[in-house]
């Protein structure tokens, strides 16, 4: 049952840096709209994500709830040394739930509306960047059990050059996501080829910012070239996503939209498979070398079990209604951008 | 402010704030699917109106429940990691349960707000009542792993370890019945009572009439028939305290000298220095006969706990009289509507009953946070009843004060935003829907 556990701990995260990272980006690409397109946009994205918003960020709370019931000594952990890092995302996931709301919502259309853009724009930016901070951070041995002041404690456990590099990573990633899911959703010739440019611009920051990764890691001896490259799976990964690119920008020429999304949800997946196979299950990383498992440090038998079957019943609700409602949905969007 | 103090106080504002959202998730859907139904049957264009106007004020509280309970899950970590390290195994299994309930009322959500005409007009009604019903069975776990927090169960606590652990059992603590059935119906009442409040003063103000008198009608059929019951199932709340949590029955209470033929205290101020209560109405044996069914029967006072161990009196007291204060006037004013409905319709828009009503708008959302202070002050030092003190949980990391700072200032922004946001729906009902008193 714990390979279950942890097997939906990283569906979990795959699913939300998918469909989320999707919708953050969404708030991206918007901040990188001209003026002229930004009305335009702001419709297309509220067709695309507003059904499935609330679903999308379910994905956080189950990646939560899993460590705290089957992993609570992580879970204590990150909550204690990330304490600040968390926080900034949950303002921002605060920030950008409710803005992209109101801004929907509101009865009355007045200069409010460019509060909750700004506000939602904003957002969208520091909750994946933090995001991807806290990731980085939970791998980078940086956080410190014996450290004895706030700084070390409490700061340098996640402001570091590495953590930043991932969280810059997760940004562009998010992006170019919310880039290639929005060429599908729009039938506008025009609009297309904006999105595709978007898209082109959101790979290639994420290149950058990836090679960044790698320069920090290096800086702060962390052993991330080893795990991506040192082993057979992450090899073959890394070289899927490579074919994948190239497949991708001939496909961004041709402007096929369900090839595209399939090639870039693989290209993350492999992405995130690469970089956890080789240190799974130790998903903490902590000063000096020692390590917190998902399998030594999971919690008692009978609580995996439990929540093994609460996750294994729970998906055959969960996933036939969320498919339906996300077909049903893609179906008439693009009958009602005709 | 002390760290300590900090964790405190910003754990009681984000679940305060949040309880708001989570009644009104839980509740509206039902309100909705009220009116969505007679739209369906009767074709009354004020029904599908209503329930449009509804629904959008729901996307609205929607998204900052959603927003701020995700904010809760991490804040149980951030605030009290070594509770939640020894608890989250055991009652975790409700906040698993919970995630399953929470995806459904998303997706169904997903469904109801952006499925008008859409869909077939029975399979978008239905779900409309998916969202409701598992709005209420997420409430119904969340409350019950509070419920352990007040009544531990499904484990053995050997030398400072949990052992044995069984999350079924946790799940179904002594607590988690009374507590859970009294929340529910809380929900429907303070829902009940401020959509009804709300319309109440709409009318009064001789807004869009029939639209508001409808949805007056609706709203207010629930929240009186909630009333009713409410006091009924905080009797039975009030005996399972006294069986599992005496001290905490003893702080409601004021009642600090165990001894037989106890009287019922109403009002007063607790005074925790000398045991005494000023101000106060007695009436003798009281509360023995309220507990035990026996007016000579034993109760036992805080004098039975060690000083560490006590529940901050005057808090727990206070709460608790304005939570049953409260609660009486609510069910005497649904009583009454009750009457009204069955012997004298045509006074339904007399100006004193609106204006009643409207003076109850924001009672049930009182008695809710009065009651939650109640159970939550009510249970400390502990965090878990009996095993864990809440001092030993807090988070190691200095400087919780700012924290505290800053969650607060941004609960009142949102509050007053949303507030605004909502001023603004009701005040475009006219415009939007075509209802001013000219058309009809
Ligand atoms: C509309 C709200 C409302 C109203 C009118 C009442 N209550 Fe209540 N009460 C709550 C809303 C509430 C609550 C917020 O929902 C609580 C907090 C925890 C819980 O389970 O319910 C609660 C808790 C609570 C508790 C503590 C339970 C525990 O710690 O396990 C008791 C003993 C009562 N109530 C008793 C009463 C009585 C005797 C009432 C008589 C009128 C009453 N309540 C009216
Ligand atoms: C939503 C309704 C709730 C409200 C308004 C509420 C209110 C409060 C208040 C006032 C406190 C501070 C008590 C004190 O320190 O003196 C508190 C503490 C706390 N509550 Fe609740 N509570 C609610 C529900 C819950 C639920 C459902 C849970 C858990 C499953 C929970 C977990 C906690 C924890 C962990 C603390 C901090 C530790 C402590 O003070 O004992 N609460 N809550
Ligand atoms: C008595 C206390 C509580 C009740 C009755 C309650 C009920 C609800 C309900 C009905 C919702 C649906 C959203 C809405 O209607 O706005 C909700 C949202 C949520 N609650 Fe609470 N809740 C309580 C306390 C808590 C606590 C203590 C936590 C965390 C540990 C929590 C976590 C959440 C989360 C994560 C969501 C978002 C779910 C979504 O995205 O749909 N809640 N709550």
């Amino acid at each position: 049952m714990l390979y279950v556990v942890i097997f939906y701990l990283w569906v979990a995260i795959l699913f939300y840096l998918l469909f989320a990272g999707a919708d953050f980006g969404a708030g991206i690409i918007e901040l990188l709209t001209s003026k002229k397109n930004r009305n335009k946009t702001k419709r297309t994205m509220y067709r695309a994500i507003g059904p499935i918003w609330e679903a999308n960020h379910m994905w956080l709370i189950i990646t939560v709830v899993i460590l705290f019931v089957g992993f609570p000594k992580i879970y204590s952990a990150m909550s204690v040394y990330l304490h600040i890092p968390l926080t900034i995302m949950l303002f921002g996931i605060i920030a950008r739930g409710t803005a992209f709301t109101f801004r929907h919502y509101d009865a009355v259309e007045d200069e409010m509306q460019l509060l909750y853009s700004r506000i939602f724009e904003l957002s969208s930016f520091v909750t994946p960047l933090f995001l991807g901070i806290i990731a980085g951070s939970s791998v980078s041995g940086h956080i410190d059990p014996n450290a004895n002041t706030f700084v070390d404690a409490y700061i340098y456990s996640w402001l570091n050059w590495f953590s930043v590099a991932v969280g810059l990573f997760t940004v562009a990633i998010c992006g170019f996501l919310a880039a290639i899911y929005l060429i599908g959703e729009v039938a506008d010739e025009h609009e297309k080829s904006r999105f595709i440019q978007k898209a082109k611009m959101m790979n290639i920051a994420a290149v950058i910012c990836g090679s960044i990764v790698f320069m920090a890691a290096y800086a702060e001896n962390i052993p991330l070239a080893d795990w991506m490259f040192g082993n057979t799976v992450g090899i073959s990964a890394i070289s899927a996503a490579t074919v994948s690119l190239i497949l991708l920008w001939y496909f961004l020429y041709k402007g096929k939209t369900r090839i595209l999304r399939v090639l870039a949800g693989f290209q993350v997946l492999m992405i995130l498979g690469a970089a956890t196979f080789r240190h799974l299950p130790n998903i903490i990383i902590l000063k000096g070398g020692s390590y917190l498992s998902l399998i030594e440090h999971s919690g008692q038998e009978k609580a995996i079990n439990a929540l093994g079957w609460a996750l294994l019943i729970g998906s055959v609700f969960i996933l036939p209604a969320l498919f339906y409602l996300i077909y049903s949905f893609q179906k008439n969007s693009v009958r009602a951008s005709l | 402010m002390d760290d300590f103090i900090a964790a405190r106080s910003q754990m009681a504002l984000s679940l305060g704030f949040h309880i708001i959202f989570s009644c009104i998730g839980m509740v509206m859907p039902f309100f909705m699917a009220t009116s969505h139904y007679l739209w369906l049957r009767t074709k009354n264009p004020v029904y599908i109106n209503i329930t449009k106007a509804w629904s959008k004020g729901v996307a609205i509280f929607f998204a900052t429940g959603a927003v701020s309970g995700t904010v809760l899950s991490f804040e149980l970590g951030l605030l009290w990691p070594k509770f939640m390290e020894h608890a989250g195994p055991i009652f975790g299994m409700p906040f698993s349960l919970e995630g399953t309930a929470f995806f459904i009322e998303a997706i169904a959500l997903g469904f109801f707000l952006y499925g008008w005409n859409r869909f077939h007009p029975w399979f978008h009604w239905f779900t409309g009542i998916v969202v409701g019903v598992s709005g209420l069975a997420s409430g119904i776990l969340v409350v019950s792993a509070n419920g352990w927090m007040n009544s531990p169960s499904g484990f053995d606590y050997l030398n400072g370890q949990y052992l044995n652990i069984d999350p079924i059992k946790a799940l179904f603590n002594d607590a988690w019945f009374s507590q859970a059935l009294h929340m529910s119906i809380a929900a429907f009442v303070a829902t009940g009572f401020a959509v009804a409040g709300i319309h109440a003063y709409m009318i009064l103000r001789k807004r869009d009439v029939r639209f508001h008198l409808t949805a007056f009608k609706i709203a207010v059929v629930y929240a009186s028939i909630a009333a009713i019951l409410q006091p009924l199932s905080g009797d039975h709340s009030a005996k399972d305290v006294a069986h599992r949590q005496p001290a905490k029955l003893a702080a409601m209470e004021a009642h600090f000298k165990t001894g037989k033929r106890v009287p019922l205290i109403i009002g007063g101020l607790p005074d925790a220095q000398n045991e005494k209560v000023d101000y106060a109405i007695e009436i003798p044996g009281g509360l023995s006969f309220m507990i035990n069914g026996d007016w000579n029967s034993e109760i036992k006072g805080l004098d039975q706990f060690a000083e560490q161990d006590r529940p901050p009196v005057l808090i727990t007291h206070i709460a608790f009289q304005i939570m049953v204060g409260l609660g009486m006037f609510m069910m005497l004013l649904g009583i009454f509507y009750l009457f009204v409905v069955w012997k004298k319709k045509r006074w339904i828009e007399q100006k004193w009953l609106l204006w009643l009503f409207t003076a109850a708008t924001p009672m049930g959302f009182i008695a809710v946070e009065a009651g939650w202070t109640v159970t939550e002050v009510g249970r400390q030092p502990w965090i878990i009843y009996g095993i864990m003190r809440t001092a030993d949980a807090v988070t190691p990391m200095p400087g919780i004060a700012y924290s505290f700072y800053l969650y607060t200032a941004v609960y009142i922004s949102l509050s007053v935003i949303v507030t605004f946001l909502l001023y603004r729906q009701i005040k475009m009902v006219g415009k939007l829907y075509g209802t001013s008193d000219a058309n009809t």
